[in-house]
């Protein structure tokens, strides 16, 4: 009896000594914190001061300067683009496998392994649109000293279209129907039909050029058992991968072969592992890594990691667009099938297609406010859902980017949807405004849902938020009722976007692409907004070549869409990565191609 | 004696085979999709033709049966040829590929095991080694000094690792020793080859955190066991006659009370090695360091079902294993255990 006493003591004591301790770790981490933000910002204030705020950062402390550590939060499980769709493993490829043109950040194409960009003009590319006419830089080797030629890009072109390779990339290559090798430094490549956008097969890292010597034996179901081959690829590039080891880390030296100026680093290590706010940290706090990828951090723990001084947070803004689709045909859930249904037009909803409602709901929007406090760094306020690049962009919007309050009320009341029954909600032909709002579950999307139910219940419409695991609201399951393509809401938010063509993107809202219980909601018309002036126009498109006749088609079916208000575009995303201090060359590009499409440039100042 | 370890494997045996069907249905019957994490651009008839490149379209006993002769027929010989350099002649039809892993398609299971084993021998190895060199004499003193000083330090330091989590500690270490000191890294360099001292250093210096991190909370049950466990003993009558025979204190304690105590602390022991194989996931993952846990995590997240499957069922192996060790080493420590 009295042992288990002094047990209950002993537990007592100790649980105390516990609390003590945690309460003092809590109170001296608080200061310290704060502490940390005060000297920060009067850092800050000394650097904008003009003098030396001398940085304490760590620099690359003891670390080989001519060693470039490169670190991704997700680990590469095999370089290259072929056999695994991920950003991680087509990076990792990057470093040493090439294509025959990149994108470069503007949306120009640049050549890499080819001497130019074919274009109408100079003939590489046939005028009925549908041969393109590749010519490859002579003379370039591989790492390992054999001869590069115009059969390696005929053989990437078998190897991927194998239906037994399995390979991620096939939709690189659709709708061609042959790749033949002219000579030994010419490829053509012909189309089954006439084709404005041929930059796709050999073009960006998606689709960089494998050697043939190396792969012959890897096609079809064999590119399963080709290990070595699959982690150690022979590439053009300005580093040759000398080790793999998978999910963790790749080594790569220079390539004596390289057909560019020699690459400045001895050697690359691509590490991955760990998490956004550890890769972070490596860069801008401990200097381990030169460069860190996608931090997906909240912004303000980022901004106070860059103010340490140690590096710089860079971004890159591709196409992708977070959006409020605005539902053109009427969820009522008592209409069972019909829910959602466009029915041949027959199916509207009640208040949705009357334009000055949704253009009023656009109008009551902080695009900036959202942007700054919820994206940060990877955000922008856009118009737009087709935001870049600059050439494609439409400038016709670009008034949704101050708020108006004042006349989105306005704007309705002139249409006289007005609150007759004083509960706070407006009516139009009787029915009140309330609309049921649903996004992933995701704390930025449920903090931008908040906003915006604030600003529209200012304006007299009501909102409903709902909000479902990604798994679920992307999952496609026809058996869910809330997927994002059956949409069974008045309004629903996600992030979608061109790549560097948008003729894809934009096929997606004509009127065929209608989701409906008939094609299992397989389309991808998600809006359900039929507009035969954007069908016909999209039409044009299809053959119209690159050119500006092409940038202003794009314009138009830009502005068609957001005009109508089909589509809500709210805030421009980016892509986020981090450099140490020093590390030049890096021109960030994570919208149309890899962040390492120029490493060969990279280098570090001395 | 003999005829119990005997025994003892050949039970194994059924044990490992429904532990290998129940992991195998298990997985099997579980949701999700290897090309699910593909990005959502790969058109469905791609995904198709890299499922069925992967042969996920058999039905579950086939890819069970072929799996259990993968994993011990084809998987054992495929080692041995890789050591011994001889080619067995059936190999072609028979054996026609190695258990590969979807996530990275064409490395062999086994290959990415053992190229991980090494760093979670190094990192979880060395914590769990260091931890039962500290926490047993901690225990030990804990014990024969109740209350005191001494005592009362072990049993805050041990309350508080045990009871703070591994991604808790991990993080505040490298704010403080990586970020604020920047005495240690906070990534682990797998790279590094061990050829001179200063590589040594290196290495250790790597492996300070991850094994701090790892070594206090393994110490911390350790020592609590040992502690109360060595309480029981003390006031025994056993004990008392062996003082009352005049010995020296430290000899009792070592020679009779320890020995007595250390049955539940073998048992913890024991049973927790197979977790030095895949329980350090959350560490790994903080400190990139790329062990098994690491392994079957990110497995795990693709849906890389051969490697999740492999790394569970040597788990398995692994538990069973030990479990079978701890009942022999019993006996060792209290010949009153008999196998009969």
């Amino acid at each position: 009896m009295i042992r288990k006493n002094h047990k209950t003591l002993h537990l007592f004591i100790g649980l105390v000594a516990t609390l003590a301790m945690l309460l003092s770790a809590c109170t001296a981490a608080a200061p310290a914190g704060s502490g940390e933000t005060a000297s920060d910002g009067a850092a800050d204030t000394a650097a904008s001061g003009g003098e030396e705020a001398a940085s304490s950062g760590a620099g690359i402390g003891d670390r080989d300067p001519k060693t470039l550590v490169i670190l991704y939060w997700q680990a590469a499980s095999l370089p290259g683009p072929y056999l695994s769709g991920g950003t991680k493993d087509q990076d990792a490829g990057a470093i040493t496998l090439e294509p025959l043109a990149n994108v470069a950040p503007d949306g120009t194409f640049v050549p890499k392994l080819a001497t130019e960009i074919p274009t109408v003009e100079n003939g590489g590319i046939s005028e009925d649109l549908t041969t393109i006419t590749w010519k490859l830089k002579e003379g370039v080797k591989w790492s390992d000293g054999s001869d590069f030629t115009a059969d390696d890009v005929v053989f990437t072109w078998e190897y991927c279209t194998d239906p037994d390779t399995g390979c991620t990339q096939l939709s690189r290559f659709e709708g061609v129907t042959n790749v033949e090798a002219v000579d030994d430094y010419t490829v053509k490549v012909t189309f089954d039909k006439p084709t404005p956008f041929m930059y796709t097969a050999f073009v960006t890292v998606g689709s960089p050029i494998i050697s043939r010597a190396q792969f012959g034996d890897c096609v079809g179901a064999a590119a399963q058992t080709c290990n070595e081959q699959n982690t150690l690829p022979l590439g053009t590039g300005p580093y040759k991968i000398v080790d793999f080891k998978v999910n963790d880390v790749a080594t790569y030296e220079r390539n004596e072969n390289y057909h560019g100026e020699p690459a400045y680093f001895d050697k690359v290590v691509f590490k991955g592992g760990g998490d956004a706010v550890g890769a972070a940290r490596a860069v801008l706090e401990t200097g381990e890594a030169d460069y860190a990828w996608n931090l997906q951090v909240e912004p303000d723990v980022l901004a106070e990691m860059e103010s340490g001084g140690n590096g710089a947070i860079i971004t890159h803004f591709g196409g992708n667009v977070e959006r409020i689709l605005v539902n053109q045909t009427n969820p009522d859930p008592d209409l069972g099938d019909l829910r959602s249904e466009y029915d041949n037009g027959e199916n509207p909803h009640p208040f949705l297609t009357f334009k000055p409602i949704p253009q009023a709901m656009s109008m009551a929007i902080d695009r900036n406010l959202i942007a700054e406090q919820l994206y940060g760094f990877a955000g922008q306020a856009t118009c737009n859902v087709i935001p870049a690049p600059d050439y494609y962009a439409s400038t016709a919007n670009d008034s949704c980017l101050t708020q108006d309050l004042e006349g989105a009320k306005a704007l309705l009341d002139e249409n006289d949807v007005v609150d007759s029954d004083g509960d706070g909600i407006r009516e139009y032909n009787g029915v009140p405004l309330k609309v049921r709002y649903q996004t992933s579950t995701n704390s930025v999307r449920q903090k931008t849902q908040a906003l915006i139910k604030q600003w529209w219940s200012e304006i007299g419409i009501d909102t409903e938020l709902l909000n479902h695991d990604a798994g679920v609201y992307f999952g496609g399951d026809p058996n869910s009722n809330d997927t994002y393509q059956k949409f069974f809401t008045d309004v629903e938010m996600y992030t979608t976007g061109p790549s560097i063509d948008p003729q894809q993107h934009l096929s997606e809202w004509i009127c065929d692409q209608m989701p409906s219980k008939e094609n299992l909601w397989g389309g991808n018309n998600i809006f359900r907004g039929c507009n035969a002036e954007y069908d016909e126009l999209y039409q044009q498109l299809t053959s119209t070549p690159i050119g500006p006749e092409r940038e202003d088609i794009v314009k138009q079916l830009n502005d068609i869409n957001v005009q109508n208000y089909y589509q809500i575009p709210l805030v421009h995303r980016g892509s986020v990565s981090a450099t140490i201090n020093g590390l030049e060359g890096v021109e960030m590009n994570g919208g149309w191609d890899t962040e390492m499409w120029n490493i060969a440039e990279w280098s570090r100042s001395e | 004696m003999g005829q119990y370890i005997i025994r003892r494997l050949l039970t194994a045996i059924p044990t490992l085979l429904l532990i290998s069907f129940v992991i195998f249905a298990v997985l099997d019957l579980a949701p999700g999709d290897p090309t699910g994490a593909l990005p959502e651009t790969i058109k469905p008839e791609v995904r198709q033709a890299i499922r069925e490149a992967m042969g996920l379209d058999k039905p579950m006993p086939v890819k069970y049966a072929l799996w259990i002769r993968q994993f011990f027929v084809c998987e054992p010989l495929a080692l041995l040829e890789e050591n011994m350099d001889t080619n067995f002649t059936f190999d072609d039809s028979f054996c026609k590929l190695r258990l590969t892993s979807w996530g990275s398609r064409g490395t062999p299971v086994f290959d990415l095991i053992s190229q991980r084993f090494p760093q979670t021998m190094w990192v979880v190895g060395s914590a769990y080694l260091l931890a039962i060199l500290i926490a047993i004499p901690i225990g030990v003193i804990s014990a024969t000094r109740q209350y005191s000083m001494f005592d009362q330090i072990g049993t805050f330091f041990s309350i508080v690792g045990y009871s703070l989590p591994t991604f808790f500690t991990g993080i505040l270490l490298i704010i403080l020793f990586s970020v604020k000191l920047g005495w240690f890294p906070s990534i682990y360099d797998t790279n590094l080859e061990i050829r001179s001292w200063s590589t040594f250093v290196k290495q250790i210096k790597q492996m300070v955190l991850p094994v701090m991190v790892l070594g206090l909370f393994q110490a911390a049950a350790v020592a609590r066991y040992t502690r109360s466990s060595m309480l029981d003993n003390l006031p025994l009558d056993y004990v008392r006659t062996v003082r009352a025979k005049g010995f020296r204190e430290a000899y009792i304690v070592v020679r009779h009370v320890l020995r007595n105590s250390l049955i539940p602390v073998v048992t913890l022991i024991a049973l927790g090695i197979p977790a030095i194989f895949g329980g350090a996931i959350i560490t790994e993952q903080i400190f990139k360091v790329n062990g098994l846990g690491q392994l079957l995590i990110l497995s795990m997240q693709v849906n890389d079902i051969p490697v999740v499957q492999t790394l569970i069922f040597i788990f398995a192996v692994l538990v069973v294993g030990f479990n079978f060790i701890a009942d022999i080493i019993y006996g060792f420590l209290d010949p009153r255990i008999r196998f009969e």
